[in-house]
C-alpha cells in the first residue's frame, strides 16, 4: 500500500504527497545517557504522522531534534528534498516548522491575538524603515493582510472570545489551543505538537482531535505529533513510529502497529532481558 | 498669590523638569530589565561613554591618543577638523550600536541562563571596565559639551509669569528642550514596541525565550537591538546631563540616582520609569523646598532613597511594575 515515491491514498481517501522531512540514523546522547539510538524515519507531504511510545521512550527528543533545539550526535536531518545544516531553532522556525511545548510556551503577558501574531512575525519582512513610513512605506498593508490571517485561524480554532484576553488567565485546555493557533499562524510545512493532548478532560480531548483532524483537512498541514495516550492517535494517525528505550520497534499504518508484537510488549510491558 | 505658593509652583515645574532627566536615566535600565532580565548596572557608564565619544567626535580627537603617543613616540592629540554637532551624534549612535554588539557577543552571550546575580555582576564588571575604557580612549578631564541647545533662563516664561503674577518662574531652557525630547523618545519607544515587527519580537523575547525562538526570533537578534536602543538613551541622557553639568566621571553616578526611581515606577514599566522620575524629581525639590531648612538642608541627597524604601514595604513592584505573585 505504501508508495516510495509518490505517496499513498489514506483510508479516508485523502492523497498523501512526497517526503518532507526525513530522519536518517539519528542517534542523540546525553552524556552517557543514549536518548536516541540509530533512527530513520520520513514524514510525508498532508500526513498526520504519530511518534509514540511510553514514557521517557525519547519522542520528545526526537521531536526536539527537529526542531532544532537539541543537535544529534549521529544521523542527518532532511528536509524538503535536502540534507539540513546544523540550525538554531529560531532558523527553523523560519525554514517552516513550527511547533508547540508539551508544558505550554504562550507569552503569558500578551494577549491572545498578540499571541498568534508572533506567529506571523516568519512572514513579515517589512524593513524597519518601511514600518517607520507605515502607510507610505506600505507596513500597514502587510501588517492588514497579516491580521487577516491570524482573525482566521483564531475564528478556526473558535477562540473569537477571547481574542483580547491576556494569555496568563486562561484555563489549561484554551492555553493549549492558543498554542496551536499561534503555530498555524506561521502557516508551517510541518507541523509539531508535543503532547498536545497531555493534562485534558476527555471532552478537551475529543476537541482538540477534531481541531487537528481539521487543520489537517483543511489547510493541508503536515502534521507530526506526539502522544502516549495509545487509543487517540490510532483514530488521529495514518501512520505511526513507536519508540522504546530510544530504539524504533515499529513504523506503520496504525492496524499494522497494533499487531506488532514488539509493540505490544512494549506496552503491557514486558521485562528486557 | 501668596508668595509662598508661587515660590512652590517653582519649585514644582523645576522638580518635574529634573524628573524628566531621572527618568531618562530609568529608561535605559527599563529597556534591558524587560527584555533580558538582566540589571545593567553599567547604564550610567553607557551615558558617559556615549557622551565623551560625542565630545571626542565634535572635536576631532584622535581616540586612544595617550596609547599611541606612549608606544610610538608621537605627540597627537587632534585630527584638526570639527565635527558638526548632529553628524557627531549619528556616528556616536554607530558606536553604541558597536557598543551593544560587543557586550552581546563578548559577554552576554556566554551567560544565558545564568542567575540574574551573576548577570547583574557582569554589567558591574562591564562598568568599570568602560569607565576605564572610556579614559583610555577619550582622555579623563572634564570636557564642556555643546551640541547647540539653548541654556539659560527661559525669558518668554519669565515674563508671561511676571505679568500674571507679579513674580518671574526661573525656567532653564535646556529643561524644557530634555522634556521634550524625553517626551518624543517614550511615544517613540512605545510606538515601537507595540506596532512595529521587531518590537513584537521584543515583548516575545522579554516574555519567553523558548516560545520565542520556536516563532523565529533570534534572541541574539533581539538582545543586540535592545542594548543599541539602551545605548541610544543612554546618549541621549548623556547629552542632557553632559550639557548641563560637564562631561565627568561623576556623570556615571546619575545612574544611582535612577534606582530609586525603578523601585517606585517598576523595574518592568516604561511609563513607570516616566512617572516615577516625575515624583521622585518633584518630591525632592518640594521637600527640601518645605523641610530642608529645618532639617539643615542638602535632603535632595537621600529623600529618594527614603521614598524608595518606603515604596518597597509597601509595594514591592512598583506603581506599575508587574504584580509579583508566587504560588505555593
Amino acid at each position: 500500500m505504501l508508495d516510495q515515491t509518490e505517496g499513498y491514498i489514506t483510508e479516508d481517501g485523502r492523497k498523501i504527497g512526497g517526503v518532507v522531512m526525513e530522519m536518517k540514523n539519528i542517534t542523540l546522547r546525553f552524556g552517557g545517557v543514549v536518548a536516541i539510538k540509530d533512527i530513520s524515519f520520513d514524514i510525508r507531504e498532508g500526513e498526520i504522522r504519530a511518534i509514540i511510545g511510553p514514557n521517557g521512550a525519547g519522542k520528545s527528543s526526537m521531536l526536539n531534534v527537529i526542531s532544532g533545539f537539541y543537535v544529534p550526535q549521529e544521523g542527518e536531518v532532511w528536509f524538503r528534498g535536502a540534507p539540513r545544516p546544523q540550525m538554531k531553532p529560531y532558523q527553523v522556525a523560519q525554514q517552516g516548522i513550527a511547533r508547540t511545548f508539551q508544558n505550554i510556551a504562550l507569552f503569558e503577558g500578551m494577549s491572545v491575538l498578540d499571541n498568534v501574531m508572533t506567529g506571523r512575525l516568519t512572514q513579515m519582512d517589512a524593513s524597519l524603515w518601511k514600518q517607520a513610513l507605515w502607510k507610505w512605506g506600505g507596513a500597514e498593508k502587510e501588517e492588514v493582510a497579516n491580521r487577516e490571517i491570524a482573525e482566521k485561524i483564531i475564528d478556526f480554532l473558535e477562540i473569537q472570545n477571547i481574542r483580547k484576553t491576556p494569555v496568563a488567565r486562561l484555563p489549561y485546555g484554551l492555553k493549549k489551543r492558543v498554542e496551536l493557533a499561534r503555530a498555524l499562524a506561521a502557516e508551517p510545512k510541518l507541523l509539531l505538537l508535543d503532547e498536545p493532548m497531555a493534562g485534558m478532560n476527555v471532552e478537551e480531548k475529543e476537541d482538540m482531535s477534531r481541531f487537528i483532524l481539521d487543520v489537517n483537512d483543511e489547510f493541508g498541514t503536515t502534521i507530526a505529533l506526539i502522544e502516549h495516550d495509545m487509543g487517540v492517535v490510532m483514530d488521529l494517525s495514518d501512520r505511526v513510529v513507536v519508540m522504546d528505550y530510544g530504539k524504533k520497534i515499529g513504523d506503520g499504518t496504525p492496524d499494522e502497529v497494533r499487531s506488532n508484537q514488539d509493540v505490544i510488549d512494549a506496552y503491557l510491558g514486558v521485562s528486557h532481558d | 498669590m501668596p508668595d509662598q505658593l508661587l515660590f512652590a509652583m517653582e519649585v514644582t515645574l523645576n522638580g518635574l523638569m529634573a524628573g524628566v532627566l531621572y527618568a531618562l536615566v530609568a529608561l535605559g535600565f527599563v529597556l534591558i530589565f524587560k527584555a533580558s532580565g538582566i540589571f545593567n548596572y553599567a547604564q550610567g557608564v553607557m551615558a558617559l561613554f556615549a557622551a565623551m565619544t560625542l565630545v571626542g567626535i565634535m572635536k576631532g580627537q584622535v581616540p586612544f591618543s595617550h596609547l599611541i603617543n606612549a608606544i610610538f613616540g608621537t605627540d597627537i592629540h587632534y585630527f584638526g577638523w570639527h565635527v558638526p554637532s548632529l553628524i557627531a551624534i549619528l556616528l556616536t549612535c554607530v558606536v553604541m550600536v558597536g557598543l551593544a554588539w560587543c557586550v552581546q557577543y563578548f559577554i552576554m552571550r556566554h551567560l544565558v541562563n545564568q542567575e540574574p546575580i551573576i548577570l547583574f555582576m557582569a554589567t558591574i564588571g562591564l562598568a568599570y571596565f568602560l569607565e576605564g575604557f572610556s579614559d583610555l580612549m577619550w582622555g579623563s578631564e572634564i570636557k564642556k559639551l555643546d551640541v547647540g541647545l539653548p541654556q539659560g533662563i527661559n525669558e518668554t516664561i519669565d515674563r508671561v509669569t511676571f505679568d500674571w503674577f507679579g513674580y518671574g518662574f526661573f525656567i532653564d531652557n535646556l529643561d524644557i528642550v530634555a522634556t521634550v525630547i524625553a517626551a518624543l523618545l517614550v511615544v517613540a519607544l512605545v510606538v515601537f514596541s507595540q506596532y512595529t515587527r521587531e518590537g513584537r519580537a521584543m515583548r516575545a523575547v522579554a516574555d519567553d525565550h523558548q516560545a520565542a525562538l520556536s516563532v523565529g526570533v533570534s534572541l541574539n537578534f533581539i538582545w543586540v537591538m535592545v542594548w543599541s536602543v539602551a545605548g541610544f538613551v543612554a546618549l541621549v541622557a548623556g547629552i542632557m546631563w553632559g550639557t548641563k553639568s560637564g562631561v565627568q566621571f561623576s556623570l556615571s553616578l546619575i545612574a544611582l540616582k535612577a534606582l530609586p526611581v525603578l523601585m517606585l515606577g517598576g523595574f518592568t514599566s516604561i511609563p513607570g520609569a516616566i512617572v516615577g522620575g516625575l515624583i521622585i524629581g518633584v518630591g525632592e525639590k518640594l521637600f527640601e523646598f518645605a523641610l530642608g531648612p529645618a532639617l539643615g538642608g542638602a535632603t535632595e541627597n537621600w529623600f529618594a532613597y527614603v521614598l524608595a524604601l518606603v515604596f518597597l514595604v509597601f509595594r514591592p513592584q512598583g506603581l506599575f511594575g508587574e504584580k509579583i505573585i508566587e504560588r505555593v
